[in-house]
């Protein structure tokens, strides 16, 4: 909650609207914490919001920051609102711990052990109570249904679309090196710094390697399917924190206010399929978009592909430029085609900025607006993968 | 405006409508369910308080209850802002005949003695301020219900008194000795939750509980705090002996005597009579008028009314909601902690992450020392806005600027504020060296422009010069002033003038310190001579503590603009701040530090009255030739600015009331002397012949 008062701060101080201004508050958050069960309420409170305007949190799992946005859209599109702040936020670091905090502890000193005696001594203080089970963090990124992991849904989606370890190692190579430009040459405008009470200033995620070779990447063990996994910490998204917060303006709230606009939302769709193959989600949304709005690949400037896994992204591109796929599962007589690499996640993802589930919706849609007003271009499609078996899809205009 | 005060979800618990009130406030009203609620609201003030017109009301009421009792009475406040704070302070001052004032309190203390003889239980309802004589009616009381609002306390000792109308006897019976001597020793405030663990009240409860609360009382479901065992055996004579010389350790470590008489006063009493109810509570009222005729006492009751006066320009306005500081330095960020926890909503803009970084930390710090937690905590913390990109002068109603001391930097600084403040937002500057007359030089519009010059440690320091020049629009002063007392600082009206009043009178001080030093006299005896006379802390640790780079500077800028002549900086001065020997905050200066501490040696031979001379009577001349330049207003100005602002010996009255207090005459010669004796620097200020002798 913390994350989404200091990023909302900063974005309602260059505003010049009042603190009514709002009809309605919607934030996507898939892990609220007990005591914050209406995230959205809390933070727009918080933020010193009027109290006469209503808020809602949505959860679409890691598609809720960007259903936040086309809840938002379509109140606008209704003309139920003319101005709604909408975005997404997620802690993942406080979601309940798989093990009560004392067994926590008591892992961190025997790793901490050095010499032979510290180590024994360590292992003195393990206690039954240590394994008292906790529903936590990896059941939330489990999916029930399918009995799978995300991580094992990423194995099966680089099995049948036939990615390789190395694929997927270079192109998380690549998500950290283009992060790092992006960071260094400053192109990522929308982020703001947060202060800890301890004076450490954050103006970065700090998740960024920019030393990642191949063979760094290629030392690390699969982590979901041991051993001939190709699924490793190092190909997939890292699990952060992080918050985003967007403002939604009807045209005439823009010209009563005005607000700058970044960019137009001119659609969204969401698909559902097999839980087991989730990350072909953005796949299928993403063609059914293009199709509603006639529009080929070549139309699309910029592409952001939410980065759950390399093996993910690199199987929707595949998908996509796959005439089985596209005439069984799509229904399109030609293929799609291949997206361009010049044109997707061009400055990183979320295998090198975390994946804070429930905001990385919210984020990704302001980045490719931001990216779309920086490289120039006319639309740009925002999209992602959904546990559970959905895609989402956003479609982009510049103005 | 938001729901809760549309609807008043602030009132009070009157147990249902009360009836129309007397002409001195008070309104009694009987309930069906035979609680009889007598309801205090005195007409025209902002506080309840305890006079004697009030108190005889109040006599008539009581016959009238003793002639047809009721099953209960509740004594409650009807106005938001709290219980009653005690007597009016103003009855206090120019009072010379301790002996005519013992007459008169003892005919208020009947009046409370009658409360408290009432045959069927009472109760009060205390919240917000139960000050002083607040909290004496209180606990002439059978119950007392505080709300979670409530603050406590017995501030007398402030004043140089003791509580005197029945507070020291009735505390002590309460609550006993070992808890209730401390709590009128240091006049601290307690909050409801402490009070209810000491025992002084007997419940703390929610506003909408007060009734039933009330009714629990009435019927003896309270249930009362055992006295402790400790309390038990200091009701013996050699119990009462052994805690006494304890309690003046103690208080030596805070107050001389000969400073400050009414601590002593209180244990003596309290050492003499304790084994008998009657007789302190008697004694007390002896006690209490014998001090407040010493000169300390009125000194400090007049500190009182110097402290209203500074607050009193800029009343009300509370225009200033959103604040913007530039600049998170030391003071920048300081101040912006100091406002958000004040509730102001504040932006602090620095282009360095690491100040901003450094800044919240800072912040947090000051939260912590604070007790604030919880709901309180998060709030302060959201209201405190880290802002790189300086967005927030856009929306802001004032804007601090609390860059370096660098007059291009300022102006540059300035010219992008003015181009997104708000029309009517003021400019506001933290510069204590710059002129205000250089600054305003770039500006489109300088008239907004106002000084706010705040002292370090912001957060101890109650004083803020405000500062106006020549062009400044009278409303942006006011609005600077009233911001100031929106943040609980203490706004002294200054012209702008080199080093303002503040430091122009404390640099003179310090510097002569500085040649006493380099005459070889030990560092320690130098303090210790001010402190004797009453300084907080003697001139070489202030020195360490504003910092020695901060204290060239100033003393390079005096020299430069004032013709007043002023001691020579030893040449070591400026090593050791080459050398990064700042002071305390590099724990090294003059001192060595430990702990933050400065490291000193015993005293072996203190200094003559002479050397206190050398140090006092030259702030005293430089405040003279500030109220002749036109500086400053008044001499009540001056007192309350330096006692707030420095700390300059409070039971003294300040700088001024020092001087009259002397004689003019003696001063001006006692500055001849030293003249002759040790140099010009030292010939009084022409402005001693205008004041009156």
């Amino acid at each position: 909650m913390d994350l989404a008062v200091a990023c909302g701060r900063p974005l309602l101080l260059r505003q010049p609207l009042k603190a009514d201004a709002f009809q309605q508050v919607v934030l996507g958050c898939v892990n609220p914490i007990a005591e914050e069960v209406n995230p959205a309420r809390i933070a727009q409170l918080r933020l010193g919001l009027d109290e006469a305007t209503p808020a809602y949190t949505v959860q679409r799992n890691c598609g809720s920051g960007m259903q936040a946005i086309d809840e938002g859209r379509r109140l606008i599109q209704a003309g139920d609102a003319d101005l709604v702040l909408a975005g997404g936020t997620e802690a993942l670091s406080h979601t309940p711990l798989l093990w009560p905090r004392t067994a926590v502890d008591w892992f961190a000193r025997l790793n901490g052990a050095r010499t032979p005696g510290q180590k024994l001594l360590a292992l003195l203080g393990l206690r039954l109570s240590f394994f008292k089970p906790v529903i936590g963090l990896e059941k939330g990124l489990t999916d029930i249904v399918s009995d799978l992991n995300m991580g094992q849904t990423a194995e099966l989606v680089a099995y049948l679309f036939d990615i390789s370890r190395a694929d997927a190692d270079a192109y998380a190579m690549q998500s950290h090196h283009r992060l790092a430009a992006a960071q260094t040459e400053g192109r990522l405008g929308e982020i703001e710094p947060m202060f800890a009470a301890n004076g450490t200033a954050y103006d970065r995620d700090d998740g960024v390697r920019p030393d990642s070779t191949l063979e760094s990447l290629g030392k690390l063990k699969p982590v979901f399917e041991k051993p001939y996994g190709k699924v490793t910490a190092g190909n997939s998204s890292q699990i952060t924190d992080g918050a985003c917060w967007t403002v939604l303006a009807s045209e005439a709230a823009v010209k009563q206010h005005g607000l700058q606009p970044l960019a137009r939302i001119l659609d969204c769709t969401w698909a559902g399929l097999d839980p087991r193959i989730m990350g072909l989600g953005p796949a299928i949304s993403s063609a059914n978009l293009m199709k509603r709005q006639n529009l080929t690949l070549d139309d699309i400037a910029l592409w952001e592909l939410n980065e759950a896994f390399a093996a993910q992204v690199l199987g929707c591109v595949k998908a996509l430029a796959d005439a089985k796929f596209c005439k069984d599962v799509l229904g399109w007589d030609e293929p799609v085609g291949a997206i361009d690499p010049a044109k997707l996640n061009l400055d990183g993802g979320a295998i090198s900025l975390g994946h804070p589930v429930g905001a990385s919706g919210a984020r990704i849609v302001l980045h490719a607006a931001h990216a779309l007003k920086q490289r120039g271009g006319k639309l740009a499609m925002a999209s992602q993968c959904i546990g559970g078996g959905q895609g989402g899809s956003m479609l982009l205009e510049a103005v | 405006m938001g729901i809760w005060n549309k609807i008043d979800g602030d009132r009070l618990e009157l147990g249902g409508p009360v009836n129309e009130a007397g002409p001195s406030g008070w309104s009694l009203t009987r309930r069906p369910d035979g609680i009889a609620w007598l309801v205090l609201d005195a007409p025209g003030l902002s506080t309840n308080r305890i006079d004697a017109a009030m108190l005889t009301a109040l006599n008539d009421i009581l016959a009238g209850l003793e002639a047809d009792p009721p099953r209960g009475l509740v004594l409650r406040s009807g106005k938001r802002s709290g219980f009653m704070v005690g007597a009016d302070i103003a009855q206090f001052r120019a009072v010379s005949d301790a002996a005519l004032m013992a007459t008169e309190l003892a005919k208020l203390h009947a009046v409370f003695d009658r409360l408290e003889a009432l045959t069927f239980p009472t109760v009060a309802v205390v919240h917000g301020h139960t000050l002083g004589g607040g909290l004496e009616i209180s606990l002439a009381c059978r119950y007392r219900i505080a709300l979670s609002s409530a603050q406590l306390g017995f501030p007398e000792v402030q004043l140089g008194l003791h509580p005197g109308l029945g507070g020291v006897g009735r505390s002590i019976r309460l609550v006993g000795p070992s808890q209730a001597l401390p709590l009128m020793l240091t006049g601290r405030t307690l909050r409801a939750p402490q009070a209810r663990r000491m025992g002084l009240v007997d419940a703390v409860v929610e506003e909408r509980h007060v009734a039933a609360a009330v009714r629990a009382a009435i019927d003896g479901k309270l249930q009362r705090r055992p006295l402790k065992g400790l309390d038990r055996a200091l009701g013996s004579g050699l119990g009462r002996s052994i805690f006494a010389d304890l309690l003046k350790v103690q208080t030596a470590k805070k107050a001389r005597p000969e400073h400050y008489p009414a601590p002593y006063a209180l244990i003596d009493l309290w050492q003499k009579h304790g084994g008998d109810f009657k007789a302190l509570k008697a004694e007390e009222i002896g006690s209490f008028s014998r001090l407040l005729v010493t000169p300390q006492a009125q000194n400090l009751v007049r500190l009182f009314f110097l402290r209203e006066g500074l607050k009193g320009w800029a009343k009300g306005g509370g225009a200033i909601e959103r604040l913007h500081v530039v600049g998170a330095g030391a003071m920048g960020g300081d101040i912006a902690a100091w406002c958000a926890y004040s509730g102001l909503t504040v932006t602090l803009a620095d282009i360095s992450p690491k100040a901003l970084g450094g800044a919240m930390k800072r912040a947090a710090k000051l939260f912590d020392r604070r007790h604030l937690k919880g709901k309180l905590l998060r709030e302060a913390a959201d209201r405190l806005i880290p802002d790189p990109k300086g967005e927030g002068a856009a929306g802001a109603d004032l804007v601090i600027e609390a860059a370096p001391e660098k007059l291009e930097l300022k102006q540059k600084i300035f010219a992008g504020l003015e181009a997104v403040m708000k029309p009517g937002a003021i400019l506001a500057s933290n510069t204590s060296s710059l002129r205000l007359e250089d600054l305003r030089a770039t500006l489109a519009r300088p008239e907004r422009l106002v000084g706010v010059h705040f002292f370090n440690p912001v957060a101890q320091m109650q004083l803020v010069e405000v500062v106006r020049h020549d062009q400044a629009d009278p409303a942006a002063l006011a609005a600077a002033g009233a911001f100031v007392n929106r943040v609980s600082r203490l706004p002294a009206r200054v012209n702008s003038a080199p080093g303002f009043l503040v430091n122009r009178a404390l640099m003179p001080y310090v510097l002569e310190a500085m040649v006493m030093a380099d005459e070889g006299l030990p560092l320690e005896a130098i303090d210790e001579a001010a402190e004797r006379f009453g300084m907080p802390m003697g001139p070489i640790e202030l020195a360490d503590q504003v910092g020695l780079d901060i204290c060239l500077d100033v003393a390079e800028i005096l020299s430069l603009g004032l013709k007043t002549p002023l001691p020579a900086v030893p040449d070591w001065l400026t090593v050791k701040v080459k050398d990064g020997a700042l002071g305390r905050k590099t724990d090294k200066g003059l001192y060595a530090y430990r702990k933050g501490k400065p490291v000193k040696r015993p005293v072996a031979k203190p200094l003559d009255d002479r050397a206190v001379d050398r140090l006092i009577l030259p702030m005293l001349n430089a405040c003279v030739a500030c109220l002749r330049e036109d500086v400053v207003a008044d001499e009540e100005t001056i007192d309350g600015a330096m006692v707030f602002g420095t700390g300059f010996a409070p039971f003294r009255g300040g700088p001024m009331r020092y001087a009259r207090e002397r004689g003019v005459a003696e001063v001006v010669a006692a500055l001849q002397g030293l003249e002759a004796s040790c140099g010009p620097r030292f010939a009084p200020d022409e402005g001693w012949k205008a004041l009156s002798p």
